[in-house]
C-alpha cells in the first residue's frame, strides 16, 4: 500500500462497500441487533460465497485466498462504517489470527478451511475477571490429561459467543521452569463441562457471552508461547482500528450532513463558525486515527508475510494505531450526537448506535492508556 | 440593626407556621384534604398573594417556613413535574378566570401539567415554533408537533406556545395558551432515548380545540409569556434535584405522597447519571485499585479540581446575589462547566471500568449504573440549550461581543426553516 491503495484495492474497496450498503443499512442493523443472535445467516453466506471475505486472507493452503492484511483492513473499515452485524470479526480476525499465529501446519489444514468458508463460525475467549486481553494476565490453568488438556474457570466478553462453533481459548500452562506460558486451545461448542450464557453488552451489534469451562477437555493449538499469544492479539488490534476508522467515518459524514440541512435561526446550522470549526476538528482527528490505521495495517501485512525476529515496529505501530483510533472513534461520536442536537440523543436516530460501537470497541482488546503504555513499551522506552 | 428587623420577622413568621401546624397537621388527613387545608390556609405557598391561597410575604420568607415544616415532618402543597411553572405564569399573566379555575388544583395535585414549547424543528431557535392556532367559528384549532414533553402522558392540562400570526416577525407572532390534553385531537407517544428509557413524549395536535378564553396574555404576546415560564424554570432547576428526594414518614399520607411521586420522578431516574455522577469516582477508584494508578490519580486529580472549581464559582455568583450585588458572570457560566465536568467524568468513569464498560444491564458494573452514565452524559451538553448557544450568549451578554448577523428578522413566513432543500 505504500500510503496508497493500489487500483485493484480501491476496485475491492468498492464491491466491498456496495455489498455492505446494501447488506447493512441501518434499518437491518437496528433489525438485527435486536436478535439472540445478531447476524442473518443468509447474508453471512452470501458474504462468504459471493465474495469470500471469509477466505479473503487465510492462506491458499488451508482453503484460503490468500490475500493480506492491507486487504483485510479495507473489508474490516466499510464493514465498520455500516455496522455490518455479522460474526466475522470473532471468526476471521480474533480466531483466526489467533490460529494462524500460533497453530501447527496440521491443525491450519484441519481447522481453517471451514472458517474461511464461513461453514464454522468460530471465536476467542481470553479475556477474565480482569478484564484483559494480554498473555500475562491469563489465569485459567491448562492441567494436562489424557487426550490433550483439562480447563476450568470463566471467559467473559467473548464476542459472539453464545452462537459459535469453535471458541479458541487461552490458557496458561506450567513451562517446566516453574513459570508459565500462555497457549492457544481449541473448544467445540458442545464439548462436555462447557456451559454459555449471554451477556448484555452496550453495543447491541456486537453480541457477548460469558463462558464457564468445569473440566473441559481441549487440543493446545501449536506450543506454549506468551509472545505469540500477544502477537495475535496485536494483529486483531489492527484489524478492529481499521474498523473503527469506518465507523468515525460515517459519524463524520453524517454530521457534515445534518449540518447542511438543519436550520435554525433561518440558516443551516452549518453556517455557524461553532459547527464548522467541529466538523473541520473532526475530520483532522478522523484523518489523522485513519494513518494509524493504515500504517499498522501495513506492517502487519508484511509481519503476516514475512517471519522477522523482531515485531517490535509492528507490536508499537498496532498500539499506536489502536490508541489513537479509539480516542478518535469516542470523540467523533460525542461530537456528531452534539452537532445532530436534541434528536442526535433519540433511541431513532442513528447516531448512538456508532456511539456504543465507538464507547464498547473503545476498550475492547484493551483501551487506550494500556495501549500509550505499550506504544512506549515498545519503542523500548 | 437592618439584620435584626428582618431576623425578628422571620421568628414571628415561623411562630406562627408552628402553632398552625401544631393545630392541623395530622397523618390521618387525606393527601387531599391536607392539601386543601394548606391552600385556604396559605401556609402551602405562604409567599403567594393573599388573594390567591398565599399570605403575601416576601419570596426569602420560604425557607424559613419550609423549615418549620420539615420540622414538623409536614407535607407540603404538589410540585412535582411542572405544575409550579405552570402556576408562576399564570399569577403574573392569567385573567381572574384562569387563577380561578386552575391555581387550586395545581397545589392541591388534581390536575398536572405540562409544558408545550419545544419542537422538532425548534430547539435552540424556540421562538421558530411552527405549531398553529387558527381562529375558527370562534374557537382555537391546533396543528402540528411538540417534542420533549416530559409526563405529557399524564398530564390534564399543557403549556402551549403555538403561531397565530405568520406574517409578523417570529417572535411577535406567537401566542400563549391552556391547552387540554385530554382531547381527541392530541396524541401523545412516548419518545425513546438512546439511554433506553423513555423520559419524554412528543405530541401531536390534528385539530385540537381551545375556546378563546383560554389565552394567556394577550394576542401575539406568547414569547412574553413564554419568557416568564421559562425564567421560572431557571430559577428552580436546582429544585428538581430535590424531587427524587423521597419522604420515609409513615402513615396513609405519605404512601399516597410517595405513590405521587413515584409516577412524576419516573422521568427524571438518569438525571443524576447525565452530570456524570462525579460523586462515586473516589470509591470506585479504591473498589478497584487504580487509586495507586498514578495515571489514574491523574485523571482524578483534573476532575475533581474541575468540579470544585465550579462549585465554587456557582458559590461566588450566590453569595453576590444574596448580597445585592449584581451578578458576575458566573452565573452563565455554570452551565457550560456542567457539560466539562459531565465528558471528563464519563473518561474518568471509562478508564476506571476498563474492559467493563462493554456491558450494561444488571449484571454489569453497580447494576448498570455506570452504563447509564456513559449513555446519557450527552445529553448534558444539549439540554436546556446546548453548549454552543451557552458560548454564545457568554460571548454576547457577558463578554459585550457583537452578535452575530441574523437572517430571521422579516415575516416569519419568509425565514427558511425545517430542512435546507
Ligand atoms: C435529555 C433532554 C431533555 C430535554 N428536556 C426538554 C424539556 O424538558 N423541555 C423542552 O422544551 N426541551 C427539552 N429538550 C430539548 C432541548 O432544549 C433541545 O434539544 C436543545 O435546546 C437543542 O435544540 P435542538 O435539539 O433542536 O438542536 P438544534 O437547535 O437543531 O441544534 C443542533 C446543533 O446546532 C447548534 N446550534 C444551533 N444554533 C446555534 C447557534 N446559533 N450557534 C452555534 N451553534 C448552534 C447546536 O448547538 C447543536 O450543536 C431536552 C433535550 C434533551 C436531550
Amino acid at each position: 500500500m505504500q500510503y496508497s491503495f493500489s487500483d485493484e484495492q480501491e476496485q475491492f474497496r468498492d464491491i466491498v462497500a456496495r455489498f455492505m450498503r446494501e447488506k447493512s443499512p441501518t434499518s437491518e442493523v437496528r433489525k438485527l441487533m435486536e436478535t439472540a443472535s445478531g447476524y442473518d445467516a443468509n447474508i453471512w453466506q452470501q458474504m462468504n460465497q459471493e465474495l469470500g471475505l471469509g477466505a479473503l486472507c487465510i492462506p491458499e493452503v488451508y482453503g484460503g485466498q490468500g490475500f493480506g492484511f492491507v486487504e483485510l483492513a479495507i473489508v474490516l473499515e466499510e464493514m465498520g462504517r455500516n455496522l455490518f452485524c455479522a460474526p466475522f470479526f470473532s471468526s476471521s480476525v480474533l480466531a483466526t489470527q489467533a490460529i494462524l499465529n500460533t497453530a501447527t501446519e496440521a491443525q491450519k489444514s484441519a481447522i481453517l478451511p471451514d472458517i474461511a468458508s464461513g461453514q464454522r463460525i468460530a471465536t476467542l475467549a481470553m479475556c477474565e475477571a480482569n478484564a484483559s486481553w494480554r498473555a500475562k494476565d491469563v489465569s485459567m490453568l491448562a492441567e494436562p490429561v489424557d487426550g490433550g488438556f483439562s480447563l476450568s474457570g470463566k471467559k467473559h466478553l467473548v464476542t459472539d459467543g453464545m452462537y459459535a462453533d469453535t471458541f479458541v481459548v487461552a490458557a496458561c500452562v506450567d513451562n517446566g521452569a516453574g513459570k508459565s506460558e500462555a497457549a492457544f486451545f481449541l473448544v467445540q461448542s458442545d464439548a462436555s463441562g462447557l456451559r454459555r450464557a449471554e451477556q448484555d453488552g452496550i453495543d447491541a451489534t456486537r453480541k457477548l457471552a460469558e463462558l464457564e469451562f468445569r473440566g473441559v477437555v481441549a487440543e493446545m493449538l501449536g506450543k506454549p508461547d506468551s509472545v505469540k499469544v500477544d502477537k495475535s492479539i496485536a494483529f486483531s488490534c489492527v484489524a478492529l482500528a481499521n474498523e473503527m476508522v469506518g465507523g468515525c467515518q460515517y459519524l463524520l459524514s453524517s454530521a457534515v450532513e445534518y449540518a447542511q440541512l438543519r436550520m435554525q435561526f433561518g440558516r443551516t446550522i452549518g453556517s455557524f463558525q461553532a459547527i464548522k470549526h467541529m466538523c473541520a476538528d473532526m475530520l483532522l482527528e478522523v484523518e489523522l486515527a485513519r494513518s494509524a490505521a493504515y500504517q499498522a495495517a501495513q506492517a502487519v501485512h508484511h509481519a503476516a508475510q514475512a517471519e522477522s525476529e523482531d515485531d517490535s515496529e509492528m507490536l508499537a505501530l498496532a498500539s499506536l494505531a489502536k490508541a489513537s483510533v479509539s480516542d478518535a472513534y469516542i470523540r467523533t461520536a460525542e461530537t456528531c450526537i452534539q452537532i445532530h442536537g436534541g434528536i442526535g440523543f433519540t433511541w431513532d436516530n442513528d447516531t448512538h448506535l456508532w456511539f456504543k460501537r465507538a464507547k464498547s470497541s473503545e476498550e475492547f482488546l484493551g483501551g487506550p492508556m494500556l495501549h500509550r503504555e505499550l506504544l512506549m513499551q515498545a519503542w523500548g522506552v | 440593626m437592618e439584620n435584626n428587623v428582618i431576623d425578628s420577622k422571620i421568628r414571628a413568621v415561623q411562630a406562627d407556621v408552628r402553632v398552625w401546624l401544631k393545630e392541623n397537621w395530622h397523618v390521618n388527613h387525606s393527601l387531599l384534604e391536607w392539601r386543601n387545608l394548606l391552600v385556604e390556609s396559605g401556609w402551602g405557598v405562604p409567599c403567594w398573594p393573599k388573594a390567591w391561597y398565599g399570605r403575601g410575604l416576601p419570596a426569602d420568607m420560604e425557607t424559613a417556613v419550609n423549615g418549620e415544616f420539615a420540622a414538623a415532618g409536614a407535607l407540603g402543597v404538589a410540585r412535582a413535574g411542572i405544575r409550579m411553572l405552570a402556576a408562576a405564569t399564570l399569577l403574573e399573566h392569567g385573567t381572574e378566570a384562569h387563577k380561578q379555575k386552575f391555581l387550586r388544583r395545581i397545589l392541591t395535585g388534581e390536575d398536572n401539567w405540562c409544558q408545550l414549547f419545544s419542537e422538532p424543528g425548534s430547539g435552540s431557535d424556540l421562538a421558530g415554533a411552527t405549531t398553529r392556532a387558527d381562529l375558527k367559528d370562534g374557537r382555537w384549532l391546533i396543528n402540528g408537533q411538540k417534542l420533549w414533553t416530559t409526563s405529557a402522558h399524564h398530564a390534564e392540562w399543557g403549556l402551549l406556545l403555538a403561531r397565530t400570526d405568520w406574517d409578523l416577525p417570529k417572535h411577535q407572532g406567537l401566542s400563549y395558551f391552556v391547552l387540554d390534553m385530554r382531547q381527541p385531537g392530541v396524541e401523545v407517544q412516548p419518545l425513546r432515548q438512546m439511554n433506553g428509557h423513555a423520559s419524554f413524549n412528543q405530541v401531536f395536535f390534528d385539530n385540537a380545540v381551545i375556546e378563546p378564553e383560554y389565552l394567556v396574555g394577550a394576542l401575539g404576546d406568547g414569547w412574553k409569556v413564554a419568557m416568564t415560564t421559562l425564567a421560572h424554570e431557571r430559577r428552580s432547576a436546582d429544585g428538581f434535584r430535590n424531587w427524587g428526594k423521597v419522604s420515609n414518614g409513615e402513615g396513609a399520607i405519605f404512601e399516597e405522597e410517595r405513590a405521587e411521586n413515584a409516577i412524576f420522578n419516573e422521568p427524571y431516574k438518569w438525571y443524576p447519571q447525565r452530570a456524570g455522577r462525579v460523586d462515586l469516582i473516589m470509591q470506585r477508584a479504591r473498589d478497584s485499585g487504580l487509586i495507586s494508578d498514578l495515571r489514574v490519580r491523574q485523571e482524578i486529580a483534573a476532575l475533581l479540581i474541575l468540579s470544585e472549581t465550579a462549585k465554587w464559582t456557582a458559590q461566588r455568583a450566590r453569595a453576590a446575589q444574596q448580597l445585592g450585588r449584581p451578578q458576575g458572570p458566573e452565573g452563565s457560566l455554570g452551565k457550560l462547566a456542567g457539560s466539562h465536568i459531565a465528558r471528563a467524568a464519563s473518561r474518568v468513569h471509562t478508564l476506571l471500568g476498563g474492559a467493563e464498560v462493554m456491558l450494561k444491564g444488571k449484571d454489569s458494573e453497580m447494576q448498570g449504573l455506570i452504563a447509564e452514565i456513559l449513555l446519557s452524559v450527552p445529553a448534558t451538553s444539549i439540554a436546556g440549550g446546548t453548549d454552543e448557544i451557552q458560548r454564545n450568549i457568554i460571548a454576547e451578554r457577558v463578554l459585550g461581543m457583537p452578535k452575530e448577523p441574523r437572517f430571521d428578522t422579516g415575516p416569519f413566513r419568509d425565514v427558511p426553516r425545517g430542512l435546507k432543500k
